[in-house]
């Protein structure tokens, strides 16, 4: 029992609360540092009080941090939807929580539309909105799948997936294949052009893909990628440029090298790949999907394991309390529009890509991005602030994800419930924006943060599941 | 897309595009019917407007000129400070290595997760805040224990480690007692006797008020023992404790005998009322002569026949130990923190007969600073007894050191002043001052000034009470 050293010097002195102690010890010459704290920015005083006194809640939540910064994340497969996850006829993955076709927002009509058109279930848009509407086609969360989806999320049979494996846990999980910028599907968009896309990419794309990555003999290390794009200007939500450019150069030797295909056909796939920025984010949300998944089902733990949204509703759900999703109403993102769009053309937040900043970039990581700050609306002070805020709300720094101008800190890393009630500060979000029309395509791209009704409803269940445990 | 929104605000300015020449830009310029004429690349920074009238265009153009050129005004890459919300971020900042500690005076209802921080971090802390539930407090201090560190309170607001006065403590020269303390001014009466005595102390370690209760069990006392035990500094202990439950004293005695380093008790009961007796048993323990502890007793003053005690205290401990004295003299004396059940109060502080009250017990703290701060309630007190035709002798403790008045006496002479100016009867005032010389108010310095408004002034609080005692004729 040495109670931490103080017997034997004067100890430094952390201070909460009432300042006249702190001018005592001042007075004294005693090192002294206060806390600038306010009441918890939710939460009642006994849920608080609960979940912080949980005996399992330090050993869970290390466990927890554990498994994801141990989680690896391999590429060893592409196939379509139908194949992989046994993706039923007449059934669509969407991004965020459940939802019906009633309550689903523009963008996400706009997908599913999309999606009913393409596989060839509905001949017209007024038929596949029928479908829809009648509940002929079945609607589930990427996430209940293993699988995640960038805004709408919206993956059907014929779509092709990354498959991405994590050789520590053994996890597997999955993702679609970025169709670029501008008018696409998963921003809403659903007219010829969008059509033509996924037609090659279900043709061509995918295949050439599944081909090349059958014959890399050493698998590509997704998560080093992730690792050094943080190095190079990208935080891996909405900047990807780097590891964009990183996959390609690790791909093309053996796409190049696949055989029966036009010259022309590959040509096409580098082209498709070198032309798109965000190429690298379905590859990086599926990686963090797979460190998260690893984190799934600890009693006691208070770290999230998904932050979510399906246009309408942003969900979480923690590693404490399994499969439950806690829901409140998407925000819309605050941000800065392509060509003449405006705030009343732009969609509440939508798509599984908050699993970045859940894993702990993206936001999280916006000081290892000063580029895009601009981009989002910000300053590059901004984003240094940004980054040093969410320390607070993580429970670890991930030394895997170094952010160089922060001394190659680790990136704030497993966002805490109790932390983010007592500090009432909500987790930072980059995202684009989807527009609020059916077909639009992306307005725009800024920062958003969920809904507090989310987390109060985390905490109220950990605080129930800790007294039952108790 | 920053510059765009800029130029759009701008009067008789109807649409603008200033973005790379990429495609998905080109088209969405098309869209807008701002598609440029001829070849474009994407190297290219496509600059288009359309405005009310030519000086609007032109005057949109310069200032696309204008804002191109303007650099991003910034405090030179660097985040502006963020302020550390919890305990647990304040513990992140300090290197690992070096001692550290916390203190928690958030309200009382929230203490607890900002304590838990400091657990978790290996971290000794003290809360001073009130109000936290007894089974929190049972687990912090089981949580503690495993960690190896100690929850000092809740509802602790004195301790001294190594030589760092936390809350309301005294300037002790340092010695080689350690003190283990469920009582915040029974703490300042024994450090500050030790003091006197030339002895001084390692460390005081507050545990909290109800430590010693069933509930608690003595959790933070037996682990304060233990951490004694270990120290080099320390090579005799004091326990200083209001009365405790009998089977938890009982086990802190039985641990206590297990150690290596002897521990006496001052633990107040109806058995061993007195404090200062406490201190004087160690001092003999250690071989040393009891010294005449100081006093300015002045002329006694002979109350009216009659006459009651009305002692109006700031300090809990220093209350329950003047009732345990005059108690067995004086017979029943009523209070707000009464020795039994029938003898209390209410809200009747005026009452006639013996009197003890507590100011700074928890019911009268709430929305106000504690007396040994704010004295506003007990001078009140004070010329309450003076307007009564109730012939009385006034008991009055004032407690120096950090975190107390800066000057006691200041307050409190006039209004004696006036009271004994106002009072029918004479109306003696005896006072237990509790602090040292080195303390930032001065013993010495206070003593003197309350003595020449007619006080009859001691540092021990037993004595004080005695004498008070003898003024009524009770005295043994």
């Amino acid at each position: 029992m040495t109670l931490g050293g103080i017997l034997s010097g004067p100890p430094a002195i952390v201070a909460a609360g009432v300042s006249v102690f702190s001018d005592a010890l001042r007075a004294q010459g005693a090192e002294v540092h206060d806390v600038d704290w306010r009441p918890p920015g939710f939460g009642s005083a006994e849920d608080l009080a609960a979940v912080a006194l949980d005996p399992r809640r330090a050993a869970a939540n290390r466990t927890a941090v554990e498994r994801l910064m141990a989680a690896g994340s391999v590429l060893v497969d592409v196939r379509p939807a139908r194949d992989v996850i046994g993706l039923a006829d007449r059934t669509i993955l969407h991004a965020g929580p459940p939802i019906e076709w009633a309550d689903a927002s523009g963008p996400l009509r706009g997908g599913l539309i999309g999606a009913c058109l393409f596989e060839g279930w509905a001949d017209t848009v007024e038929e596949a909105e029928r479908m829809l509407a009648a509940g002929e086609i079945t609607l589930d969360p990427c996430h209940h799948h293993r699988t995640v989806g960038p805004m709408a999320g919206v993956t059907s049979p014929s779509m092709w997936m990354w498959c991405l494996e994590d050789p520590v846990h053994g996890g597997q999980a999955y993702c679609n294949l970025n169709e670029g910028l501008g008018k696409v599907l998963r921003m809403g968009a659903f007219n010829e052009e969008v059509q033509t896309r996924l037609r090659w990419m279900r043709d061509v794309l995918g295949p050439v893909l599944q081909q090349a990555v059958r014959s890399m003999s050493d698998p590509l290390d997704v998560k080093s990628v992730l690792a050094q794009m943080l190095q190079m200007g990208d935080e891996a939500h909405n900047r990807n440029r780097a590891g964009s450019l990183m996959s390609l150069r690790e791909l093309s030797p053996a796409i190049v090298a696949v055989e029966g295909w036009a010259a022309s056909d590959i040509a096409a796939v580098l082209k498709f790949i070198g032309g798109n920025e965000h190429f690298f984010l379905n590859l990086g949300m599926p990686t963090a999907k797979l460190a998260l998944d690893a984190c799934r089902g600890i009693p006691g733990s208070t770290m999230l394991t998904v932050m979510s949204r399906n246009g309408t509703e942003f969900g979480i759900q923690t590693a404490g309390t399994g499969d439950r999703w806690f829901t409140g109403p998407a925000n819309t993102p605050v941000g800065l529009f392509l060509g003449d769009y405006g705030p009343d053309d732009a969609n509440p937040d939508i798509g599984d890509s908050a699993i970045m900043e859940t894993y702990g970039i993206g936001g999280f990581a916006m000081a290892a991005a000063p580029a895009i700050v601009r981009f989002v609306g910000g300053t590059v002070p901004d984003a240094l602030a940004t980054t040093e805020r969410m320390y607070q709300l993580t429970l670890a720094e991930n030394p895997a994800m170094a952010i160089p101008i922060m001394g190659f800190r680790g990136s704030p890393t497993g966002i805490d419930v109790l932390k983010v009630a007592r500090t009432g500060w909500l987790p930072q979000i980059n995202t684009g924006m989807a527009g609020r029309v059916a077909g639009t395509g992306q307005v725009g791209a800024g920062l958003v943060q969920p809904p507090q009704q989310c987390f109060e409803q985390a905490l109220k269940a950990l605080a129930h599941e800790a007294r039952a445990a108790a | 897309m920053q510059v765009s929104r800029e130029i759009g605000a701008r009067d008789g300015v109807q649409a603008v595009v200033v973005a790379m020449a990429t495609p998905l830009n080109l088209e969405l310029a098309a869209n807008m019917g701002l598609a440029p004429d001829g070849d474009t690349s994407p190297e290219q920074l496509l600059i288009a407007i359309r405005a009310d009238d030519e000086d609007a265009l032109t005057g949109a153009v310069a200032a696309v000129d204008t804002a191109l050129a303007a650099r991003e005004r910034s405090t030179g890459g660097t985040a502006t400070a963020i302020p550390q919300r919890t305990v647990g971020a304040g513990l992140d900042e300090l290197p690992s290595d070096g001692p550290a500690l916390a203190i928690v005076s958030v309200p009382g209802s929230y203490a607890v997760a900002e304590a838990a921080d400091a657990i978790a971090a290996g971290r000794s802390v003290l809360v001073f805040s009130d109000g936290v539930p007894v089974e929190a407090e049972v687990a912090l201090k089981q949580a503690a224990h495993d960690a190896g560190v100690l929850v000092m309170g809740p509802d602790c607001g004195t301790a001294i480690v190594s030589g760092v006065a936390l809350g309301f403590a005294n300037v002790v020269r340092p010695g080689p007692v350690g003190l283990v303390a469920a009582s915040g001014t029974g703490a300042q009466q024994v450090s500050c006797l030790l003091d006197m005595a030339g002895v001084g102390v390692s460390h005081v370690l507050g545990v909290g008020g109800r430590d010693l209760k069933e509930e608690v069990g003595g959790l933070a006392t037996l682990d304060a023992l233990a951490a004694l035990d270990a120290d080099p500094a320390t090579e005799r202990v004091l326990l200083v404790s209001k009365p405790p439950a009998p089977s938890v004293a009982a086990a802190v005695e039985e641990a206590a005998a297990k150690l290596a380093v002897p521990v006496r008790s001052a633990v107040l009961s109806a058995d061993s009322p007195d404090l200062t007796a406490g201190v004087e048993g160690l001092l003999r323990d250690m071989g040393l002569d009891v010294p005449v502890w100081p006093s300015r007793p002045g002329p006694a003053e002979a109350p009216a026949p009659g006459a009651v005690l009305k002692g109006l205290y700031a300090g809990g401990t220093l209350a329950d130990e003047a009732m345990l004295i005059a108690g067995p003299a004086l017979g029943d004396i009523r209070s707000n923190i009464p020795l039994r059940p029938e003898l209390d109060l209410g809200a009747d502080f005026t009452a006639r007969g013996h009197v003890v009250i507590d100011f700074g017990d928890d019911a009268l703290t709430v929305g106000r600073a504690h007396p040994m701060i704010d004295p506003t309630l007990r001078l009140e007190a004070i010329a309450a007894v003076a307007s009564s035709d109730e012939p009385a002798v006034l008991l009055l403790d004032v407690v120096l050191g950090y975190g107390a008045d800066a000057d006691p006496a200041a307050a409190l002479v006039p209004a004696l002043s006036s009271a004994r100016d106002a009072a029918e009867h004479p109306l003696p005032v005896v006072i237990a001052l509790i602090g040292t010389e080195g303390d930032p108010q001065g013993w010495s310095r206070q003593a003197d000034a309350l003595a020449a408004a007619g006080a009859a002034v001691f540092s021990s609080n037993s004595a004080a009470t005695r004498y008070a005692l003898d003024l009524l004729g009770a005295g043994k």
